[in-house]
């Protein structure tokens, strides 16, 4: 199937065999901001957490939130591509490989976000010497490396035949294309394997991202502080994380879209299909955010109503509301309706969830730190330039990962595609025919036993 | 095995902070300044809150003294991920300075506040310290340990006396130090001693006792001597 001397799909692999202007740009623009992280870490090393904004009773803020945020994005990798995967849609092939890049990298972000927070980074490998399963941050640990070594194999698989490809048409690097592609020919039998395998994959790879999610809210919902401690904070932020995803993989399909010419391949269907799934998830995330705000101020505990107001009306008002506008009432205007300008509307939406969505995980976490049940008074929290670094830096360092990724594989699976154009069309038309009362079942269907 | 113990009685704290500066005193607890003061930096192991009285707004402030509440069944030992943070066969939370990773959970776990993070390197060795207490670095918690150091020094003299650790032998520097005698400490398993009548007493009530933290340190309500 893979036949090198098919060129249609060239587009896809340009940006591997030429580098232009913007490329560097990019980069640099990148490294600018990496470098600004880098700077504050080092200093952050150096002097210790003072340098931050962070104080008693604020003792978590920025990293605490970005660590929350990324590791929702990496959401978009299982969502999208297992479950497109799982339910045969045929429109997730140009999308599947963006999704599951997007979860690698974001890990590695969102892991290293606790590393930046600790005040002790030299003491790391405590957690494996002396750890203590009782505490969430273990359950993390222990899920987010399941997830990180399930989804980079997740990856690696569907790349092998790309990289086929690339042993095959492209003159450089050719020792670290052929050891990856790990002697790939294209056979039936090979073909196979993959296909069982990717399946495996899809499946195994859903419950885990599901638990990464849950556990990861389990750090705020296991403690006994105010509006925390909720008992539907696991399929919230598993909502929530799947929400940014969808939005994140929206924003990259739509910058790679414009910087490597793929509107043959990302078609506004791509993005219609993929706003209406963004605005369902909004719906879904407006849903819980009012069963879990409506109970608090029903229940109207003092302590919780201190948290409640202090959102609503009080210091943090604007982050409160801006997160309502930006997660719920701009998307769902943009989505609503995507008859027309489709694309812009959906990039929109998309950028304004991405904000969001990081909103949510900020007042999540601080206005209940910030304000104690004794009477400490209200701590105030300011980020300094080193946290504002930290972000910068995180968000410069994926799109980096990300971008040089797209220099060395293709990012959008081309043997999908292929795969799409010669199988997928007559697969279709049968499966299409046996949903219809006038056929038969196909033969090779499992009997129906019993009922 | 003693279960010590902490009674405040409110009604005859005046305020006066003399607890406070003796655990800073007797636990090489850091001053950290002006500047980290007003960013909410204070470590303050045992702490003087104030509250306004709400039946006398403006005129009357309430004093509750906070150290740590050697809770029972501590919320901050259970989310530790390295066994930094632990209630010790005493009965006492204790904290191991030197594996701490400085995540800060029990900080956001603590229903009290009543653990304390080094932002900086605040301490330096330097003459004048007390030299039963370690001095801590920059990037971990620390928190009240009951003077725990006293209890090893007064275990270890009576060791050397082949005899039980007299009641009154082990005293933290807050009670020792508070002219009002509000502060009272001993064994809570001890049907003689003070703390365990008093903790009886219908006066006596436990910080935040809802939460089930089951608190050591344990309050008398304010009240007979209100005037």
């Amino acid at each position: 199937m893979a036949d090198p001397a098919d060129t249609r799909d060239a587009a896809l692999l340009a940006p591997i065999e030429r580098t232009g202007r913007g490329f560097y740009w990019t980069v640099g623009l990148l490294s600018l901001l990496i470098l600004w992280g880098a700077v504050a870490y080092w200093t952050q090393f150096d002097e210790g957490l003072g340098v931050t904004g962070l104080h008693q009773p604020v003792s978590w803020g920025f990293y605490v939130t970005n660590f929350v945020f990324f590791i929702g994005i990496s959401h978009a990798g299982t969502l999208i591509s297992a479950i497109l995967r799982l339910s045969k849609a045929e429109w997730r092939r140009p999308i599947t490989r963006m999704a599951e890049v997007i979860t690698v990298m974001v890990l590695f972000i969102g892991a290293g976000q606790i590393l930046v927070d600790l005040g002790r980074p030299d003491r790391m490998m405590n957690i494996i010497r002396y750890g203590r399963y009782q505490s969430p941050l273990l359950w993390d640990a222990t899920s987010i490396s399941a997830y990180l070594t399930a989804s980079m194999i997740y990856l690696y698989i569907p790349m092998i035949p790309d990289i086929a490809i690339l042993r095959d048409r492209v003159r450089k690097r050719k020792l670290l294309y052929s050891v990856l592609a790990m002697g790939w020919t294209g056979s039936e039998h090979q073909q196979k394997v993959l296909n069982r395998a990717i399946a495996i994959m899809a499946v195994l790879v859903i419950p885990i991202a599901v638990s990464v999610h849950t556990v990861v809210s389990f750090v705020f919902s296991m403690t006994l502080q105010p509006m925390w401690r909720s008992t539907i904070f696991g399929p919230y932020f598993v909502v929530g994380a799947i929400f940014s995803g969808i939005a994140a993989l929206i924003v990259a399909m739509l910058v790679f879209r414009k910087a490597y010419g793929l509107h043959g391949y990302l078609k506004p269907i791509h993005f219609r299909y993929l706003g209406q799934l963004l605005l369902v998830m909004s719906l879904l995330w407006f849903y819980f955010t009012f069963a879990e705000y409506l109970t608090a101020y029903y229940g109207n505990e003092p302590e919780e109503m201190h948290v409640f107001w202090a959102k609503f009306s009080g210091p943090f008002w604007p982050f409160f509301w801006g997160m309502a506008v930006t997660n719920f009432v701009i998307p769902v205007l943009c989505l609503v309706r995507l008859g027309r300008h489709t694309i812009g509307k959906v990039l929109t939406a998309s950028l304004s969830v991405t904000v969001g969505m990081w909103l949510e995980r900020f007042i999540i976490v601080v206005p209940t730190l910030s304000n104690p049940r004794l009477p400490f008074g209200e701590g105030i929290y300011f980020p300094t330039w080193v946290e504002w670094g930290e972000l910068a830096g995180s968000f410069a360092l994926f799109a980096l990962f990300f971008v040089l990724f797209t220099k060395l594989f293709p990012v959008i699976s081309i043997w999908e595609i292929r795969e799409g154009r010669e199988v997928g069309l007559k697969e279709v038309e049968e499966r299409l025919l046996t949903y219809l009362p006038e056929t038969a079942e196909p033969r090779h269907a499992e009997p129906e036993r019993g009922w | 095995m003693a279960l010590w113990g902490m009674v405040i009685d409110l009604d005859r704290c005046t305020g006066c902070q003399a607890c406070v500066m003796a655990c800073k005193a007797e636990n090489n607890v850091p001053a950290v300044g002006a500047k980290e003061a007003v960013r909410g930096r204070i470590i303050s192991w045992m702490q003087v809150l104030t509250e306004e009285d709400e039946e006398h707004p403006g005129e009357v402030k309430r004093f509750l003294p906070r150290p740590c509440l050697q809770c029972d069944d501590p919320p901050c030992t259970k989310v530790c991920p390295v066994y930094a943070t632990y209630r010790d066969p005493d009965g006492i939370v204790a904290q191991i300075y030197a594996r701490c990773i400085g995540c800060r959970f029990c900080m956001a776990a603590c229903p009290y506040n009543a653990k304390y993070f080094n932002w900086y390197r605040y301490q330096k060795e330097a003459p004048g310290q007390n030299p039963d207490v370690s001095v801590r670095p920059k990037g971990v918690v620390e928190k009240c340990t009951f003077c725990h150091h006293r209890l090893q020094k007064a275990r270890e003299r009576a060791l050397a006396e082949r005899r039980e650790v007299a009641p009154g032998e082990y005293v933290p520097a807050c009670a020792e130090a508070c002219p009002a005698r509000a502060i009272i400490f001993g064994d809570l398993s001890d049907p003689g001693s003070e703390v365990f009548r008093l903790a009886r007493s219908p006066r006596a009530f436990r910080l935040l006792e809802q939460l089930g933290t089951k608190p050591k340190v344990i309050y008398l309500t304010e009240g007979e001597g209100r005037g």
